[in-house]
């Protein structure tokens, strides 16, 4: 018979070891997988590899996924660490987006880029922000569900952006087509050793949001309402106000994201920009255990496998589902042996046996 | 002394990680007693107790029930053998009654048989001389009666090996009373008896025997009739204590906080605290007794500004406090300490260090935006080693450390403030003697400088020692203000039942 119980206490050490263990049994398994569908695990997963980093190019465009997957993480960890629950990432990025194409749309082709794109980010943040700041005060009010409410909003925001594309937004040159007209050059942000500049604002603000977690009494006060309302309330902390501020800035930054995708990427506002970003950072918030630089680390490995995924399909016609199915076994393995942290089997015939000896 | 062992316990051991929770502990028990578990907290009493119930499983020893050798492998089998445990938190669903509550978890048929169990039910309470009615809800019953249900649960299943988790931690004096008499009459039964406390002098009432552990050893088994409390206290401390709590009278009374009319409505709109007036004085501790849950914590939370007061004026200085914000009142000197039953959740994030607890407090009167942890880690130490805190250090997480620790820490935190107001609510609680008496010091010290200590206890005869005045809080009123060294615990007993009494001592 099996029995469950709990740990006093793991080192460190022993922690590390059984995340390694989780992460290699995830390897076998998705090898398992793949030899079933028939085909040699160990160069799919050389092809993975070879396909998000085999060239510049190939890094380049690994980079790309990289950076909407890490601002977006950034974002939901600011919510996360006061364990609110925010899975509205998607809506927040779209509308962001909304945000910096109402400037983008709206300004002449002869305004000076910089100034430009600093009006789109800024109107961004502002908006993805807004969207946030509903279900926040919501919350705050009237103590409703920030799950299911953060997951409504998304909805919302990309209905409201395909209203646009197909209704008062469509762009009278599109011959019908339900687009909305392009950025202007102005718009667009540059690129610098040839990625969008976004790579640069990622690096930042793993900066700045490890700075603001840790290090200022608005973090700290995230934090203590993350782990005890009860406690913050005693420590005369206005819960509500943190909760307010830090869902300002988890819907501030998923906002910009929406811009960076709009303006860099797209290059116009479209319903999809969001990609599935909002969703994915979930994950690699959690994974990345809510610390912004080993998000940053978890950011870049989902975004091999996103783009080592998409290779995959070309080189060795294998779906690129199977990536998609490589990303979930991991999950699955990883969080799992969340409770091998904290809980111990124990094998009672063992222990029988044990006995005799002795 | 009959002499059919109900429960043999031999060379037990058991061990979490690195921890040795019991190790060779042996304790027998036999029926028709009622056997005492003494010692200090983290002695392993309730790990003990635990392989007993079949919640863990011993590492290595073997346990007899009746003689015969058992190994437990869930709760279930346990009931199977007669033995059932009263827990401290009362394992009740609120919105069934007191019969559905027996039956709940049972196996029988599908229906339940109303008239044969309310005949059953009643065939036990007279059997034990317990009394309840099986149709109430539990809702609607005083802790008394949950507690009556609770053993009447475990009767009916059949149990003749009763364990008691601290049984008389949440009753009223006069209650202790009737649950002793309870405990009598099983034992006439021939029941065994296993009884968890700290209150000493209960122990020397009801107990026949009395077994002391120690850091997870069994130190002795005696016979309650044949030793004093003194002895036992040494034998659970492993060293003699001093128990007298010194009550130096205050001098001058100067007013500091002056409570006046106060009336708290709560979020299913009852009244929290209603027409609430005292002063306290500085130097002075002012006990607060009454029955879990008779509006303590709003008068406190009122106080420290967290709850809103619906009628009423609270001067501090002269100055009506009742709406500034919590922060301003912290500020203005009025510092809360409040340990909840789980011990972290109101003043400490379990999960940080101890310099970050400290932070808590402090961070406030900050300036600038960031968190400056070097002062505070600097308090920390002086705390530490100031309150004789035992930790690895100041950066591991508060959770980590034991009970008293964690409520010296809370309270260290407190007094380091320099408060003029202090409330502290169940500062020892769950903590053993040596503990206890550590923070009543700490508490005597503060009165001698002048603040004004609130104190909510539990122990009465605490309160009586240590206090200058008792207010009896009953139902969210004030049914009275006495002098502790003029009235007796059957007095506050009655007080905190409602009753009133003649002689309202006006000091």
């Amino acid at each position: 018979m099996i029995k469950i119980t709990k740990r006093a206490e793991l080192p460190k050490r022993q922690e590390y070891v059984i995340r390694a263990i989780a992460i290699l049994f995830s390897l076998i398994c998705a090898g398992l997988v793949i030899a079933i569908l028939g085909f040699n695990p160990l160069s799919v997963f050389h092809q993975i590899v070879l396909g998000a980093l085999g060239t510049e190019l190939r890094i380049q465009q690994t980079i790309v996924k990289a950076i909407p997957l890490i601002i977006t993480s950034l974002g939901i960890l600011v919510a996360f660490k006061m364990k609110f629950w925010n899975i509205g990432g998607e809506g927040q990025i779209v509308m962001g987006a909304f945000g910096a194409s109402l400037v983008a749309l709206n300004i002449p082709e002869t305004f000076p880029a910089p100034l430009a794109l600093a009006a789109m980010a800024g109107a961004a943040v502002v908006v993805g922000g807004i969207w946030a700041f509903i279900p926040a005060m919501f919350k705050a009010k009237f103590g409703t569900n920030e799950t299911i409410f953060t997951l409504m909003m998304n909805y919302i925001a990309i209905k409201w952006v395909t209203y646009l594309q197909y209704g008062p937004w469509k762009d009278p040159e599109s011959q019908g087509f339900p687009k909305i007209a392009n950025f202007t050059p102005n718009a667009v942000l540059p690129s610098l050793f040839g990625v969008h500049i976004g790579w640069i604002f990622a690096l930042v603000l793993v900066v700045l949001v490890y700075i603001f977690i840790n290090h200022t009494k608005k973090g700290f006060e995230i934090t203590v309402v993350g782990e005890s309302i009860e406690t913050a309330r005693y420590a005369g902390m206005n819960i509500n106000s943190v909760i307010i501020t830090s869902m300002l800035i988890s819907g501030g930054l998923c906002g910009l994201t929406g811009m960076i995708q709009a303006s860099a990427i797209e290059r116009t506002l479209t319903a999809t920009l969001s990609g599935g970003y909002g969703f994915t950072a979930i994950i690699t918030t959690w994974l990345g255990r809510l610390s912004a630089p080993i998000i940053l680390v978890v950011c870049i490995a989902f975004a091999i496998l996103l783009q080592g995924g998409a290779y995959l399909q070309i080189a060795m016609a294998v779906p690129a589902a199977v990536a998609d199915m490589i990303q979930g076994i991991i999950l699955f393995f990883v969080l799992g042996s969340e409770f091998f942290l904290t809980y111990k089997l124990s094998f009672s015939g063992i222990q029988r046996r044990k006995k005799e000896v002795a | 002394m009959q002499s059919n062992v109900a429960i043999q316990m031999e060379n037990i051991s058991k061990t979490f990680g690195v921890i040795k929770a019991n190790e060779d502990v042996n304790l027998t028990v036999y029926s028709g007693e009622v056997h005492a578990l003494l010692g200090e907290n983290g002695a392993g009493k309730s790990t003990l107790m635990n392989m007993l119930s079949g919640i863990y499983s011993p590492d290595s020893g073997s346990i007899f029930i009746q003689g015969q050798e058992v190994r437990f492998s869930s709760p279930k089998d346990s009931i199977k053998l007669g033995i059932g445990m009263i827990h401290q938190h009362f394992k009740l669903v609120d919105v069934l009654t007191a019969k559905e509550n027996i039956v709940l978890g049972q196996s029988g048929s599908f229906f339940m048989k109303g008239r044969e169990l309310t005949k059953k039910v009643k065939a036990i309470s007279d059997q034990y001389g317990l009394d309840i009615n099986p149709d109430k809800k539990v809702y609607d019953m005083s802790v008394g009666e949950k507690q009556t249900l609770e053993i009447i649960k475990v009767l009916y299943r059949g149990a003749k090996i009763l364990i008691m988790d601290e049984p008389t931690a949440v009753l009223t004096p006069q209650e202790i009373k009737k649950l002793f008499r309870i405990i009598r009459n099983m034992k006439e039964q021939g029941c065994a008896v296993i009884i968890i406390t700290h209150k000493l002098n209960e122990v020397m009432e009801i107990s026949d025997r009395i077994t002391v552990l120690r850091k997870g050893c069994s130190i002795q088994t005696v016979e309650t009739a044949g030793v004093a409390v003194p002895n036992l206290i040494e034998m659970m401390v492993g060293k003699k204590v001093d128990l007298a709590i010194e009550k130096k009278k205050l001098e001058e009374k100067k007013t500091l906080l002056d409570v006046d009319g106060v009336q708290v409505i709560d979020s299913e709109k009852k009244h929290a605290l209603e027409d609430v007036s005292f002063t306290l004085f500085g130097g002075e501790i002012l006990g607060v007794a009454g029955v879990a849950g008779s509006g303590q914590k709003e008068l406190c939370e009122t106080i420290a500004g967290l709850i809103h007061a619906e009628k009423g004026r609270i001067f501090f200085d002269g100055e009506n406090i009742v709406g500034k914000t919590p922060r301003d009142i912290i500020r203005l000197g009025i510092r809360m300490g409040f340990i909840p039953e789980d011990r972290l959740g109101m003043g400490l994030v379990g999960s940080m260090d101890i310099v970050h607890n400290i932070i808590l407090k402090d961070y406030q009167n900050q300036p600038g935006v960031f968190l400056k942890r070097a002062e505070c880690a600097e308090k920390a130490n002086k705390i530490v080693k100031k309150l004789d805190i035992q930790t690895p250090g100041i950066h591991s997480p508060v959770k980590k450390l034991s009970g008293g620790n964690i409520q010296k820490v809370l309270l260290g935190r407190e007094i380091d403030s320099d408060p003029k107001v202090l409330i502290t609510a169940y500062p020892v609680r769950g903590l053993d003697i040596g503990a206890s008496y550590k923070i009543y010091d700490l508490l005597n010290e503060q009165k001698e400088k002048g603040v004004g200590v609130l104190f909510i206890g539990e122990d009465l005869d605490v309160l009586i020692d240590l206090c200058d005045r008792i207010m009896v809080l009953c139902n969210g009123r004030i049914t009275g203000i006495v002098d502790p060294s003029g009235v007796s615990k059957e007095e506050i007993g009655l007080l905190m039942t409602g009753g009133t009494m003649e002689k309202e001592a006006t000091a």
